[in-house]
């Protein structure tokens, strides 16, 4: 790890003044800590934002609920109120990581863990995202966990989240502060595809800290499925993940939600197939042409075409469970 | 707050309370907890295995919750109350968990036992694993290379009960 220098401010108008494009905010340090041990990233300074509160679930006036940012991840996935009314949240937090590192990682921090992908790790390989400009040997290398839905020419990495597939099919909402103030960013617009800027993974600016996520209210309790394939049974990254939810009249299905992990640089949501969804009967054959209507864009790699017939049945079988009002 | 050693280095005064003793140290930023529990406290039962948060060896208590020494900052530890694996027994009385693994012979080489160890008894304060296939997911955790998962399973399920009593009376010191 590179020598830096580390501050601990008391509020938050004190973080967000310390930070620029050379420092990095940290709290659970999961992911932050171990990328500087590779020497992926090289801050000056670590802000330490620990201190600043921020770690409270309110509910809010209009029947919605505030997550603070410093929430761990273990006590949001435990708390009452996301158990019974974001079941779906609950489910994909705890398909992440492990308990020791859900204790330790934060809801804001969650949002910002970067890649897995190995040229991204690995400082001797070129890589756009961590050194724009420098190349993608994914493209033509090992690329069996990459992109097969929204890449670019520069960049096929895949975001790591299972938590961030939820709150996108959720349709949270992001409080963030910087210098300029404070703003909200919907959870579909928070993190970017990569274009031709795959060194940034989201929206936010150098000096913006990640204050509070907002949950609309509850809908869905009754029927979602949050889905996860990997190579093991369990703390492993998702090959696909799929978040579904749906609303039922009988078996007409009023308002569908489906968002995917593992399959882009984003949680993969399209508004296209949510809106074919709408007044189908719950089958077998609708939920195929949603799947069909989902992945009809999808490029696999020479690795990953598996994905895509993966990715087909596992929105198959979610959106199937969700209808039955269990979870995988 | 920043006292300067002789090399120029930004020191950091840090302050917790380790396995009941309370300590004050002067520490560069960028050693992980792991390191400073290792190579300056000469408290080298919690293990360094992949270093990356990948294989639970490190695993100690911080207030009570199981975390990853090796991806924790040991300066983001001020006012801590941590909890190693030397400091589960109570004198020459060893803590129901540890008992439990000796009685089903839970390892083989015993490198992941302090992590696996100190994993459960946080499993314990948790409250949720309350059958054998959630003690496997709530273990998942920490790795096992020899594969005694068999026994450390068993360990975990005898020693879940007897731990959480220990906690109750405010027994363990996280």
């Amino acid at each position: 790890m590179m020598p830096f220098n580390y501050s601990r401010p008391r509020d938050v108008s004190e973080a967000i003044n310390l930070a620029d494009a050379t420092t990095r905010f940290i709290a659970g340090g999961t992911n932050l800590v171990d990328l500087m041990k590779e020497n992926v990233v090289r801050p000056g300074r670590l802000i330490d934002i620990t201190g600043l509160g921020l770690d409270e679930v309110e509910e809010l006036p209009g029947g919605g609920l505030r997550i603070g940012a410093l929430a761990s991840n273990a006590d949001l996935a435990w708390h009452p109120l996301i158990e019974s009314r974001y079941p779906l949240l609950s489910q994909a937090i705890l398909a992440g990581a492990s308990p020791q590192l859900r204790n330790m990682a934060t809801t804001g921090g969650n949002l910002l863990q970067r890649t897995r992908c190995y040229y991204f790790y690995d400082t001797g390989s070129p890589c756009n995202k961590r050194e724009p400009g420098s190349g993608c040997p994914a493209r033509s290398g090992l690329n069996r966990i990459h992109a097969i839905l929204g890449a670019s020419d520069t960049c096929v990495a895949t975001h790591p989240s299972d938590m961030c597939v939820a709150l996108a099919a959720l349709d949270a909402v992001v409080h963030v502060e910087g210098k300029a103030g404070k703003r909200r960013i919907e959870f579909a617009d928070f993190h970017r595809l990569p274009a031709d800027a795959p060194e940034r993974d989201n929206q936010l600016a150098d000096d913006e800290l990640v204050t509070s996520i907002e949950l609309p209210p509850p809908q869905f309790i009754a029927h979602h499925c949050y889905l996860k394939i990997r190579d093991r049974a369990s703390y492993a990254f998702a090959l696909v993940s799929v978040a579904a939810a749906l609303e039922l009249d009988g078996d007409t299905i009023r308002q569908a939600r489906l968002a995917l992990g593992g399959v882009a640089h984003k949680p993969w949501r399209d508004k296209a197939v949510e809106a074919a969804l709408v007044g189908q009967p719950v089958s077998r054959e609708t939920f195929s042409a949603a799947a069909d209507l989902l992945l009809r864009d999808a490029q696999p790699l020479t690795h990953n075409a598996f994905k895509v017939r993966l990715a087909h049945r596992a929105i198959v079988r979610a959106l199937s469970d969700a209808a039955i009002g269990g979870n995988a | 707050m920043s006292p300067s050693s002789s090399t120029g280095v930004e020191l950091h005064c840090i302050a917790f309370t380790l396995n009941g003793d309370s300590r004050t140290l002067n520490i560069p930023p960028w050693v992980t907890l792991l390191d400073l529990l290792r190579d300056e406290l000469d408290l080298t039962g919690t293990k360094k295995g992949c270093d990356h948060g990948q294989c639970g060896a490190c695993t100690v208590l911080r207030d009570g919750k199981r975390i990853n020494a090796c991806l924790t900052l040991a300066v983001m530890c001020d006012g801590a109350n941590l909890t190693t694996v030397e400091g589960l027994a109570t004198g020459d009385e060893l803590h129901p968990m540890q008992r439990a693994f000796i009685k089903h012979d839970a390892f083989q080489c015993g490198y992941c036992t302090p992590g696996q160890i100190c994993s459960a008894v946080g499993l314990a304060g948790e409250g949720r694993a309350n059958n054998r296939e959630e003690i496997k997911e709530l273990m998942s955790g920490n790795l096992c290379r020899c594969g005694a998962y068999t026994n450390i399973i068993a360990a975990v399920e005898e020693g879940l009960p007897q731990s959480r009593g220990e906690l109750d009376q405010g027994g363990a010191q996280s």
